[in-house]
């Protein structure tokens, strides 16, 4: 059995879509008819079957599509991969997470065998099959960060803990949400966060460095934050702004429900054994706006949510310039009714 | 559970007189698995019960990181202590099965460091013992300097000299050795992270004379391992919970919350991560603050008490819990 994973694109032809029980399990992230930041930050553990947390690692049927896009991604641009040097430890905890949790979940399409530090890894979709040596960078052909990252859906920041802060100092990002690694690298939690708006004056990052800081091995936590995309576009960095920028002045009353997608990232957060640095997995889930209102519960709440934003929200999330059409579009789909509490499906 | 830490089902594979005064426990999974990978420097949390007492105190590990198999602790036997070392030296034997709690490590390794300079005083050498494996492992550089008041007490100063030959170095106060701190501080590479481990005057007095000697605060790593000291009985009344609770002599302000059914979150229980920081509502008496969390302002204003490591004295005390 397994995932069928689909064949598509999320560059030029643009031919992404979700299959209807895909569709059904997609993280939608408002529990009530109105957002704003909090630190909603909750033990990352095992949920319902069915839904994106029936694993703590979730590999789903865009798993290759999106794995050939990150090789293209990163054959144009290698510095969506950086790792400082006191950071290949932490890539080798990293890369232990990822092939134990994605062999635990998926047995049919991953096997890890351990035999001492001889470790063979195979990974049916992609077609690899390696035996190396834990530990011994001469055995892989990347640094193990890389190695495993071109092996597992999301975006991958490791953060060094150090001096009661939290340092970017590697990551592997290539479907971001409009930020860079190459800029932000060996910055500290603070420096990273500071375009954010209303979210310094709430204290929230003090909070949640705090809370960042003291995770525990064995209890990783999560949080969902989202955003919009034209076009089911993975990566939307500042790097290739040229290219998805212009998207934005694209959308038209006709072409909403294709176009127009919610963008939720599931954030993860986890303390690595060896090197007690954290590592933030960043999974990017896409979802057309005509696929989110075959939910009627979730295409009300988005539209209350989306009209109601504060403006300072709108503009930093860079809705501007589409968010009018959106919000007429949804309308047609919200006959006012209330909507009951929490995320999932009525 | 609000506790910060997962729990570990594990059974005393071996107790080992290591000298007069310290004993070493080894422990595995009861469930014949294996132990999680921890970092150097990281403590586990041992869950002590002894008849209608608990006791909850951290050791750090001194076992290799990369040995999953078993972790040891090392431990002082402390006479006029709570009773906890206590407990272990006279009451843990082989066989027992302990919760221990999942490796936390809040004394971790700068992995930037060019070279590490590591200073231990007495049982503080028990960090260092991980430490070092796991420098010695990946190639770090790194020199020891280790004061023990007699050959007989050093612990592990023969199996670290046999280990690592000239990079460790071996102080003992009954012939007068003194660790030449100014002259080891003046005379290392750039890049250089130094780490203090000990009783709390050679903690102070390494960081002192490291700030004297212009090092940056973030070169300067140092872990506190008292444990709460005993003292005199006091009561408290937990606003939120509505319940009046007494702490005796031998027990912390924290375990007296727990006895009571309250469950602060904690990690350290040692007064150093902050995690069971409790605010005051209303007093009448004195503190007695034990902990390395709050700041001098904090401990002087009243609001705010660290039930893991501090103490009351006075007419009444509340808190909100």
């Amino acid at each position: 059995m397994g995932i069928n994973f689909r064949q598509e694109t999320f560059r030029d032809d643009f031919t992404f879509r979700n299959s209807p029980e895909f569709i059904r399990r997609f993280p939608f992230p408002f529990h009530e008819d109105a957002y704003m930041y909090a630190v909603n930050i909750e033990p990352h553990v095992q949920g319902p079957k069915g839904t994106v947390f029936e694993n703590l690692i979730d590999v789903d049927e865009h798993y290759v599509a999106e794995m050939q896009d990150r090789a293209k991604v990163l054959a144009e641009d290698p510095l969506r991969c950086q790792s400082l040097p006191h950071m290949t430890l932490a890539g080798w905890d990293l890369l232990e997470l990822l092939m134990t949790e994605q062999a635990k979940g998926y047995p049919e399409h991953f096997t890890l065998t351990r035999d001492g530090d001889r470790w063979r890894w195979i990974n049916r979709p992609l077609g690899i099959d390696d035996t190396f040596t834990f530990g011994d960078l001469s055995t892989l052909p990347y640094g193990p960060m890389e190695y495993i990252t071109r092996q597992s859906q999301g975006d991958f920041c490791i953060l060094d803990q150090r001096d009661g802060n939290l340092w970017m100092d590697a990551g592997m990002v290539t479907t971001q949400a409009d930020w860079s690694l190459d800029f932000d690298i060996g910055m500290n939690f603070f420096e990273w966060h500071a375009p954010v708006p209303l979210a310094h004056e709430k204290g929230i990052f003090t909070r949640a460095l705090k809370f960042l800081t003291n995770i525990q091995q064995g209890k990783p936590a999560r949080r969902l934050n989202w955003t919009m995309t034209i076009n089911p576009r993975l990566d939307t960095s500042p790097e290739n702004y040229h290219k998805w920028g212009p998207d934005r002045t694209t959308v038209t009353p006709d072409n909403v429900g294709d176009k127009v997608h919610l963008r939720v990232e599931l954030q993860s957060f986890w303390r690595l054994p060896r090197s007690n640095a954290l590592v933030f997995p960043i999974r990017c889930y896409l979802i057309k706006m005509e696929e989110l209102v075959t939910v009627p519960k979730w295409a009300r709440r988005f539209h209350r949510v989306l009209r109601d934003l504060p403006n300072e929200l709108v503009e930093y999330k860079g809705l501007t310039r589409y968010r009018p059409a959106v919000i007429d579009w949804l309308s047609k789909y919200d006959d006012g009714t209330p909507t009951s509490p929490g995320f999932t499906p009525d | 559970m609000s506790a910060g830490t997962t729990k570990l089902n594990v059974t005393v594979t071996d107790v080992v007189a290591v000298n007069e005064l310290v004993k070493r426990f080894h422990f595995e999974r009861t469930d014949g698995g294996d132990l999680p990978t921890f970092s150097g420097g990281a403590h586990v949390v041992v869950e002590m019960r002894d008849g209608d007492k608990s006791r909850l105190n951290p050791y750090s590990l001194m076992s290799s990181p990369h040995n999953t198999r078993d972790y040891t602790i090392s431990v002082r036997r402390d006479d006029s202590g709570r009773g906890g070392s206590l407990f272990m030296h006279n009451h843990v034997k082989r066989g027992m099965e302990m919760v221990i709690s999942y490796p936390v490590n809040l004394f971790s390794l700068d992995l930037r460091a060019r070279k590490h300079l590591l200073v231990a005083g007495g049982i503080g050498i028990t960090p260092f013992m991980a430490q070092t494996a796991q420098l010695a492992g990946e190639g770090g550089n790194f020199e020891l300097h280790y004061t023990c008041r007699t050959p007989a007490l050093g612990t592990y100063a023969d199996v670290l000299h046999d280990r690592y030959g000239k990079r460790v170095n071996i102080y003992y106060d009954d012939t007068n050795e003194r660790l030449p701190l100014e002259r080891l501080l003046a005379s290392q590479p750039l890049g250089t992270h130094l780490y203090v481990c000990g009783p709390a005057g050679m903690i102070r007095w390494v960081r002192e004379t490291a700030a004297a000697h212009g090092w940056p605060d973030e070169t300067v790593h140092y872990e506190h391992f008292a444990a709460p000291q005993p003292g005199l009985p006091f009561d408290v009344t937990l606003a939120l919970s509505k319940l009046q609770i007494s702490v005796g002599e031998e027990q912390s302000l924290l375990e007296a919350m727990e006895a009571a059914g309250i469950d602060p979150p904690y990690l350290c229980r040692g007064g150093v991560c902050g995690q069971c920081e409790t605010n005051v509502v209303s007093y009448d008496g004195t503190f007695k603050h034990n902990d390395h969390w709050l700041t001098e302002a904090e401990h002087c204003s009243g609001k705010k008490i660290m039930p893991c490591v501090s103490r009351f004295e006075g007419k009444s005390l509340v808190l909100e819990r």
